[in-house]
């Protein structure tokens, strides 16, 4: 079966007065129909930029999308396309939800002109049946007196219901795939999981593909089929959820896990920072992006090759030269003391 | 090489203060209230209500350990930590340092008392000025409070970035030059300079990258156990709280609703709240997040202008009932456990158990 979306060779650069910054290199991924897809990353990681360029929501310039790039929605190269097609994409077959609720919603307009705005434009409603879907909308999305609340602006509602207002404006349309760029960041927990629970939802009852977009590695864990990893703009390793989270083998993901307190652990033994910072995207290693700050690594190789995305287990691919898992032992480098502690954390019992 | 112990015996001797051993209650918050103004009216400003952001808050700190206050945004856990140190004037209640109100102290003695109580920002962008370098921001409370001029000065900051992983020889740089964790960085080595007691680190790492800040939590540990420092963490993301603290109290629309030892708090939490909380967080882990089950809270929290009358949990609470109405008091449930729920010990049998939740 043919994916419904196909990224490949995708290459987007900034010019900055600072020079040619590298936000994404390279990045070649599919989703299928209904498939939830998680991307994680930390900023600077090129994971926005690569959703914003597949809704073509970049301006160029600054941005420069490489030539050789292509975005195949359902085998239709959306690079491609012109505005105006662009347009009749956007929004219906593809909807977007952002990160912040507060800066992404028209304060002078109330919440039901904004829904209803898509659904007049891309389902030629008139208005009493724009009316009548926008109540039906945010009923679904768990709005309580829908019908009142249609005349409400955006500061009228809280940060948790904006979002929920964002969602029933994406999902307005039907669209076939929902790209979700942080959208429970901005938020706190217990309304994380009413927002996560309501695309669980959705995603059920509309069968949706959902591309989620994060940097907790918690939030993908619980909603995600497939996860994909991003470092200095490449993928670094995908793989379907339970086999990345039990065996991650890209040094940069293993070290991403163990960094981070888990909820589940009485945190008696010391977190193991990734040492240093991310690369600066200007100026890029000329190997592996992640040598510099990795535990495994071995200059005189990582240095002069940048590891390709190869298969490492079946469906499981990881960009790194050698193979490292979570047994690997770190080898002995400049900092001793994280190398002490590190044989602890291994061999206490997880969870 | 002095020891902690001689170097804390020797601050003390420094600062003319009686010591306080370890484990005694260093910090002390009694019925802490910040209730904050809303006004009417442009010439004459009427008051016509009042934002009560802490709302009758108390709990101890005792000296070397660190104190979790966790909450979701909008409870007061960063007006408590500000109140605490006197940033605000509270509009009530007590807070006591080693026995002294610092409430009623004004001018120079708080001026002075402030030297052992320092703060940690969330935002390492925000905090810092940018037009004064690296050298002067941290040099500049050593200054204030006549402790080191000139060279001495000099050679104490790069001490101080020595000690938080900075490069010594970054004195003369702005804070433009460093990233969010270095930023972090250097907040800490400003807090350090005057060697406090007790520090206020109000969610020093929410700001940071992932990769980033398990190396300033690392820092907080380390410098916590090199100079006996005692901490009160804020944060609202629950997993670092757990691995940073010793007792962790929970916070809820301007109240204290439960505070208990890590180990209490998370194998047993006792009020809704922090139940639900609980089972709100993310883990990374598919196989157990398949298994667990979330209790999901309905609406949002409420106006901190006008709570709900009694328990101020309970227009979200699954377990509310008439008699929540009024106010459940702060009670000692198990050893060293506080709970503010009438129905706390219903609530350990009822909801679901954290094996389930938090697993």
């Amino acid at each position: 079966m043919e994916p419904l979306l196909k990224v490949n060779n995708l290459k987007v650069a900034f010019k900055t007065d600072g020079g040619l910054v590298k936000a994404v290199n390279d990045v070649n991924f599919y989703l299928n129909e209904g498939e939830t897809l998680g991307i994680v990353g930390e900023s600077g990681s090129g994971k926005s930029v690569t959703s914003m360029a597949i809704m073509r929501l970049l301006p160029t310039p600054p941005a420069v999308i490489d030539s050789q790039s292509e975005v195949l929605f359902r085998g239709q190269n959306l690079l491609k396309l012109k505005d105006d097609q662009m347009r009749k994409i956007r929004g219906k077959e593809i909807a977007m939800i952002f990160q912040d609720p507060m800066t992404s919603l028209n304060p002078v307009l109330t919440i039901g002109k904004q829904i209803t705005e898509s659904l007049k434009l891309h389902m030629k409603m008139d208005d009493k049946a724009a009316n009548r879907r926008a109540i039906e909308l945010l009923k679904l999305v768990g709005i309580p007196s829908a019908e009142k609340r249609l005349g409400d602006y955006p500061h009228q509602f809280s940060g948790g219901m904006r979002q929920r207002v964002m969602i029933a404006m994406a999902i307005s349309c039907d669209p076939k795939l929902l790209i979700a760029d942080e959208p429970t960041t901005a938020l706190d927990v217990t309304i994380q999981a009413q927002i996560l629970d309501l695309l669980k939802r959705l995603r059920q009852e509309l069968g949706t593909a959902i591309m989620l977009i994060t940097h907790d590695l918690g939030v993908v864990a619980g909603m995600c089929d497939r996860i994909q990893v991003m470092y200095a703009g490449k993928i670094v390793e995908t793989a379907k959820a339970k086999p990345l989270y039990a065996n991650p083998r890209m040094p940069y993901t293993i070290g991403l896990l163990n960094s981070i307190p888990r909820l589940d652990s009485e945190g008696e033994n010391r977190l193991i920072p990734i040492q240093g910072l991310p690369p600066d995207m200007v100026t890029l290693p000329p190997g592996c992006p992640f040598e510099p700050r990795c535990a495994y690594r071995q200059p005189a190789v990582c240095q002069s090759k940048v590891p390709e995305l190869r298969e490492v287990e079946e469906g499981h691919r990881a960009a790194c030269l050698f193979d490292i898992t979570k047994e690997t032992p770190i080898p002995e480098q400049p900092a001793p003391e994280v190398v002490a502690t590190a044989t602890d954390v291994r061999t206490s019992p997880a969870g | 090489m002095e020891s902690k112990e001689q170097r804390t015996e020797r601050m003390n001797a420094e600062k003319g203060q009686s010591k306080v051993e370890a484990g005694e209650v260093l910090m002390e918050i009694d019925n802490l209230q910040m209730h904050f103004p809303i006004t009417e009216g442009i010439i004459f400003q009427r008051k016509v209500g009042a934002v009560k952001a802490v709302d009758g808050v108390s709990f101890n700190i005792r000296r070397g350990e660190t104190l979790g206050l966790v909450g979701e945004s909008g409870c007061g856990k960063s007006t408590t930590g500000r109140a605490i140190l006197q940033l605000y004037r509270p509009t009530g209640g007590h807070v006591r340092y080693k026995g002294r109100d610092l409430v009623q102290m004004k001018g120079e003695e708080l001026r002075k008392m402030r030297r052992n109580l320092q703060i940690i920002f969330q935002d390492p962008y925000a905090s810092l000025n940018p037009r004064m370098t690296v050298g002067n921001i941290i040099g500049e409370p050593l200054e204030v409070h006549g402790l080191a001029k000139g060279k001495a000065k000099q050679d104490r900051v790069r001490q101080l970035l020595k000690v938080v992983g900075l490069n010594p020889n970054y004195v003369n740089r702005y804070p433009h030059e460093f990233s969010g964790g270095q930023r972090q960085r250097i907040g800490i080595a400003r807090a350090l300079a005057v060697e406090p007691d007790f520090i206020v680190a109000d969610e020093p790492i929410s700001a940071l990258d992932v990769s980033i800040q398990a190396q300033v939590v690392n820092l907080l540990e380390d410098l916590q156990s090199e100079f006996g420092l005692t901490y009160l963490f804020i944060a609202h993301d629950l997993s670092v709280v757990r691995h940073i603290s010793d007792r962790i109290a929970v916070m809820y629309l301007g109240k204290v609703v439960e505070l208990a030892d890590r180990h209490d708090l998370y194998t047993a939490p006792m009020h809704p709240y922090t139940k639900a909380l609980l089972s709100a967080i993310p883990i990374p882990d598919p196989i157990l997040e398949e298994k667990r089950k979330r209790i999901i809270l309905e609406g949002d929290v409420p106006s901190p202008i006008n709570p709900p009358s009694g328990c101020h949990f309970r227009t979200r609470c699954p377990l509310a009932q008439e008699i929540c109405k009024t106010e459940p008091a702060f009670i000692e449930h198990r050893p060293n456990h506080f709970t503010a729920c009438h129905f706390a010990e219903k609530s350990l049998e009822v909801l679901p158990q954290p094996e389930e939740t938090v697993a």
